[in-house]
């Protein structure tokens, strides 16, 4: 016992001591190979690499030696990582900062590297395979040369935009010196990703390397090895003047370089960029023109200035509701790409899905594209036929723009089977129903599937508002039922909502998840009741929306309203995008569910509407007419408004008013779903919201709402709409405790 | 004294022999088929003095070729089967054409096939396969490629406005067809050497290859190098007899392959790279080079060329066809396929005394190499428990290859069995090893076996 104790003690000794000894430098090798200086940047306790303080730290020190050392004459730069050159700032350096000036020091931290990267007197070659993005492209652009790998997983980019920030390490001074002005305010205020092909057009990099397929080694490892003996004959032919570091231009480079040297050419771009941003933020958004402002103040008043305004308006940045709000929803968004229910028992391998109109088509692109046998059923040729050709066009267009090439799009057609009988069911992991949402027909197709499915199958009912549990009491194995609400279009729309009863398996739970995840979605997982949780927090506002309009609002008016508020989509055209007659439909079984609280609007408004046949966007005519691609308020509507008519009451009637009205009715139904269940967390309440329903995202959902704008503050203004409008402003428990008790909030405090 | 060295020699000869896993790849029950003899145009360079002619001129010059050596009866062949890859849409069947002008028998069938670099080796096994279902006892099988003539097409906008000028059937119809052809009408449509799939050309897929393999630009420049040396000796020497002189109308008589060019390792390194520019290796100097040319064999059943009054070259054994990912593996055929014919043949590696391997470049051949003597390669890619082994050099393509002979892609292969029998006969070898790669990311090889003397 003795002996066994003592070698443990040991053991344990020799693995302290391994780690102080590695302790001395874990993220940053360097491996000195004749006259270069090879840099290996991998982070071992991640995925990916981010420019983290102990990163930061070891390469000023890595940098200090090869500067110290005569032998070496370049350097390349390069990450162990397959997949990762740096993906960015690490976001909890700058989270865990309390002030501004804490904020706009570590920018200036970073600017100063990067400066000293810049100005080394030993060429710096970045060799890029995978994301680089954020403080790493900051990073590589400030190096001398680049390198990138032609793999799908290289991109580069300034995503700081997305988290309510701007690059803050020289990115909004270095860029538009490089690669002028329209391409780096694109890429700085859309935050999208650049393929390697794109960035060399664009003089982001100088040279491109193919990935390799296998060899005497793993293709990737072989990949990143071939990067680098290439960076390495780079940084050689640099410093043996073989290898011009001015970038090569043709004609047309070199006027628009010309043109764009003009002060007054200069600030028409500032002038029209910053409408532009205008027009798409309405304001609500402070990093875009903040971005402008550096870049423009690097421009006319030089460097220093530029850098200044950089680092101070980082600072500012990073202290906004919305910068926590938007870093907030991108947490939400990696909790929700985790299964937390854990790896299902069978992996979907062959997916049946029934009905081939638009949510069953996308369904079934989605699937294919991820190489799953996908059965594509419907009951008539026509929709079939249709169905199919929305698939073909869906991956027709990713051809055109050239993400796959035809060939891939066969190829991934031919995991597509359309048919209108059951042939090929009983080899299927997983049904999901897309059929009209009337129980009697989905109970229907339930027991004609359930007679051909394998016993381990999970049937799947992909619906928006009819309950689960309904549905799954004519099933023989109701722990098989799961619901999966996707949003339309399917192809474009990130959320999936999966809704799970009490009798649904948890093994089932975890199929369904990891099929949604598979198919590239964010998931959330939530109870059964009627309207779920997307449809029952979309239902009151609308209810909300139709009363504004009876009150004699015009759509286009509310439609304003909403998008001021920051929604990407107007109330009115979000409900003709929906179909008229499937937000009636909601509308009414949700009354029935909950009763008065989910009145407002006059139901009757929008079945008049569906007798005239004004479905929406489908039919042509709905709150707008659409007509060759324009959309113009249908001119037969304001006489069944008229009709509807309701007086406004001034007092509860202005702009911000109707905004709130339509707002808190949201929030109030979402915080209910936590208090009753239907939510599990906030975050997925959150993420929910924003991805599926189009919930302002700098406002980081409802539940971030509530904690930034107060509860109080809220439940004050409801009352108000109470007294004029009753229970349908009446504040839920949950709500009112936040409100009695400031402290409570349904997010960790970030400072 | 002398006279027992010389006995004691023949005894370690028989040793030796003996030592080959198999004593012959005859088996019961199962037809032996033999080479009777080939034949090939010389290869030139395209656009050199076959500029003028069409494929199926090489085809037939070939095919007459094979007539005044074999001197067989023109109605003696029940089958005639060529390959190409680049085909003249005049003479799509460009065997029946080839073989109505060369004298044959109008009665014998002929027919193509495309297996783009394989394509001879299809039709060649294609002819085995007809014999050994006693289908055929005498077939003619032969390759053709002609590069100094590609068909380039109008612009699919081009054509559909042509074809529906056809159907039109008013002046004025006819006019506003006319009228709606713009400049991008008339942009031509060329035929690359590239993948449809992937659209990759295939010297920047043998760049990609020849790095993952980690082949230097000097091992391949020395490859090519040792290439174009073998293959200047073999001609200086007299021992391509494969090659017959061809009259070509208006011109010379060509007798000779023109694209051998033995160089220097200072000239060759000289060259840019022609695909993955600028850091990649591989290189006009170490790729083969668009050809002219047509070949043609002899294929009977035993019984039939004996009775012929032949003495045959070989016998036609075991042939298998491999594919793979035609994107990171597109000219890793003969790695694949190698094993696998050893393995249905019952030899070894070892067994093998000549190894001929179409080389589309130096940098595939090393690669190849590399990865028929990698555990790793075999086990993670190939499925097998151990590597197959690289073929020793002292054996391999010693009368040069495709890089210096020339490649004119339907047609090599039967270029490489010839050599095989050829070299057989020469060296006093009993096995030979035929592989080779083909767009499309398939493979082939053949174990051919000495016929006795």
């Amino acid at each position: 016992k003795m002996v066994t104790r003592a070698v443990a003690a040991l053991s344990r000794f020799t693995i302290r001591a391994r780690c102080i000894l590695f302790a001395a430098r874990s993220h940053v090798n360097c491996e000195i190979k004749g006259d270069v200086a090879v840099i290996r940047i991998s982070d071992p306790n991640s995925k990916v690499n981010t420019l983290s303080l102990q990163m930061q730290k070891e390469m000023t020190e890595v940098m200090d030696e090869v500067w110290g050392n005569s032998a070496i004459k370049c350097v390349v730069m390069i990450s162990s990582k397959p997949g990762c050159f740096i993906a960015g700032a690490d976001i909890n350096m700058i989270q865990a900062c309390k002030s501004t000036e804490e904020v706009t020091r570590l920018s200036q931290e970073g600017q100063k590297i990067f400066e000293k990267i810049e100005k080394s007197p030993k060429p710096i070659v970045a060799a890029i395979n995978g994301s680089c993005l954020g403080g790493g492209l900051e990073f590589a652009i400030a190096c001398q040369y680049r390198v990138a790998t032609k793999s799908k997983t290289t991109v580069l980019g300034t995503p700081e935009v997305m988290l309510g920030l701007l690059p803050g390490a020289g990115g909004t001074q270095r860029l538009p010196k490089m690669i002028g002005l329209p391409n780096a305010f694109d890429m700085m205020l859309t935050g999208r990703n650049i393929r390697a092909d794109k960035a060399k057009k664009m003089g982001l990099v100088h040279q491109l390397v193919d990935t390799l397929g296998p060899g005497l080694k793993s293709p990737e490892e072989r990949t990143i090895e071939y990067l680098e003996e290439v960076a390495i004959d780079c940084a050689r032919g640099i410093v043996n003047k073989k290898l011009a570091l001015t970038k090569e231009m043709n004609m047309m480079q070199k006027i628009q370089d010309h043109v764009m040297s003009y002060s007054f050419v200069q600030n028409r771009i500032y002038s029209t960029v910053e409408k532009k941003v205008l027009k798409q933020t309405k304001g609500l958004y402070p990093a875009p023109m903040k971005i402008i402002e550096c870049v423009k103040a690097g421009m006319e008043q030089g460097p220093d200035a530029g850098y200044l305004a950089e680092s101070q308006n980082f600072g500012k940045l990073a202290m906004t509701p919305e910068s926590k709000a938007l870093v907030g929803l991108y947490h939400g968004q990696v909790a929700c790409k985790k299964n937390r229910f854990g790896v299902p028992e069978k992996e979907v391998k062959t997916l049946a899905i029934l009905g081939a109109g638009l949510i069953g088509a996308g369904i079934a692109q989605v699937t294919v594209e991820k190489s799953i046998n996908t059965i594509l059923k419907d009951i008539t040729e026509e929709a079939l036929n249709q169905g199919q050709h929305q698939v073909y066009k869906g991956l027709n267009d990713k051809t055109k723009k050239k993400s796959i090439t035809s060939f891939e799009r066969d190829s991934i057609l031919s995991n597509l089977t359309g048919q209108l009988d059951y042939s090929g069911f009983e080899k299927a992991d997983m049904v999901i129903e897309a059929v009209f949402e009337d129980l009697a027909i989905k109970h229907k197709v339930l027991k004609e599937v359930e007679a051909v499915i394998p016993p381990n199958c999970v049937f799947a009912s992909n619906t928006a508002a009819l309950a689960i549990k309904d549905i799954a009491a004519a099933s023989k194995r109701p722990e098989k039922v799961v619901g999966m609400h996707y949003f339309s279009p399917v192809d474009k729309m990130q959320l999936l909502e999966i809704i799970t009863t009490d009798k649904t398996s948890k093994d089932t739970t975890a199929s369904a998840v990891a099929l949604g995840l598979k198919q590239g979605k964010v998931v959330i997982v939530v109870g059964d009741g009627p309207g779920f949780y997307t449809t029952r927090c979309l239902a009151p506002m609308l209810a909300e929306a139709v009363r504004v309009l009876q009150e004699g609002v015009d759509p286009k008016k509310l439609d304003s309203l909403t998008t001021g508020f920051g929604f990407p989509v107007g109330a009115a055209t979000l409900a003709d995008k929906l179909g008229i007659d499937v937000a009636a439909h909601m509308a009414e079984n949700l009354g029935k569910a909950f009763g008065s609280r989910f009145g407002g609007g006059n139901l009757e408004l929008l079945k008049t509407m569906v007798a005239k046949g004004f479905k929406g966007r489908k039919s042509g005519k709905g709150f707008y007419v659409y007509q060759s691609g324009l959309k113009d308020i249908n001119p037969e509507l304001k006489e069944i408004v008229e009709s509807y008519n309701m007086m406004p009451t001034p007092a509860v009637s202005s702009d911000s008013d109707v905004q709130y009205r339509l707002i808190s009715r949201f929030v109030n139904e979402a915080v209910l779903c936590l208090q009753e269940g239907i939510l599990t967390n906030p975050v997925e309440g959150d993420i929910g919201a924003v991805f599926g329903l189009g919930f302002p995202p700098f406002l980081g959902g409802p539940f971030r709402f509530v904690d930034n704008f107060g509860a109080d503050k809220l439940v004050e203004k409801m009352k108000t709409f109470e007294e004029v409008f009753g229970n349908q402003f009446t504040p839920c428990q949950l709500l009112l405790d936040h409100a009695k008790d400031p402290s409570r909030k349904f997010h960790r405090l970030i400072h | 004294m002398k006279k027992q060295m010389g006995r004691s020699w023949a005894a370690l000869m028989t040793l030796f022999l003996k030592s080959k896993s198999k004593k012959t790849l005859s088996k019961t029950g199962v037809k032996n088929i033999v080479l009777v003899d080939g034949v090939r145009t010389p290869f030139l360079q395209s656009g050199t003095t076959y500029a003028d002619l069409m494929p199926h001129d090489l085809a037939r010059t070939a095919l007459q070729g094979l007539l005044n050596r074999t001197g067989i009866p023109k109605d003696a062949v029940d089958y005639i089967i060529y390959g190409t890859v680049i085909q003249e849409v005049k003479t799509s069947n460009v065997a029946r054409e080839a073989a109505l002008g060369a004298g044959f028998s109008d009665r014998i069938p002929a027919h193509t096939v495309t297996m783009a670099c394989i394509s001879s080796n299809q039709a060649m096994t294609t002819a085995v396969g007809m014999i050994a279902a006693g289908q055929c006892d005498a077939v003619v099988a032969g390759g053709v490629e002609f590069m100094s003539d590609v068909p380039i097409r109008h612009s699919r906008k081009m054509r559909k406005t042509m074809l529906s000028l056809n159907k039109a059937k008013t002046l004025g119809a006819r006019l506003a067809l006319l009228g709606s052809i713009r400049p991008a009408h008339l942009a031509p449509e060329l035929p690359a050497v590239a993948e449809f799939s992937t659209e990759e050309t295939m010297g920047h897929s043998a760049d990609r290859l020849a790095a993952a393999f980690g082949v230097s630009r000097r091992e391949q420049d020395e490859y090519a190098l040792r290439s174009h040396s073998l293959a200047k000796r073999a001609q200086d020497e007299g021992l391509l007899s494969d090659v017959v002189g061809f009259k070509v109308p208006g011109k010379d008589i060509v007798s000779k392959d023109n694209g051998i060019r033995p160089s220097s390792m200072e000239q060759m390194a000289k060259l840019k790279p022609a695909f993955v520019k600028p850091h990649g290796t591989v290189t006009a100097a170490n790729s083969s080079y668009l050809t002219d040319g047509a070949s043609a064999v002899l294929i009977m059943s035993e019984e039939k060329a004996l009775a012929l009054g032949y003495k045959p070259k070989a016998y036609l054994r075991d042939f298998v066809y491999v594919s793979q990912d035609p994107k990171d593996q597109l000219l890793l055929g003969p790695s694949y396929a190698t094993p696998k014919v050893l393995e249905r043949s019952g030899l070894k590696l070892a067994d093998i005394d000549v190894f001929e391997f179409h080389e589309a470049f130096a940098g595939q051949i090393l690669s190849n190499l590399k990865a028929m003597d990698s555990d790793w390669f075999a086990k993670t890619y190939m499925g097998r428990t151990s590597k197959v082994g690289s073929p020793p050099l002292d054996k391999f393509n010693l009368w040069g290859g495709s890089l210096s002979l020339g490649h004119p892609f339907g047609a090599t292969g039967c270029r490489l069995v010839t050599t095989v029998a050829h070299r057989l006969k020469k060296e006093g070898g009993q096995y030979g090893l035929v592989a080779a790669c083909a767009a499309g990311g398939q493979g082939h090889a053949m174990v051919i076996e000495a016929y006795p003397q």
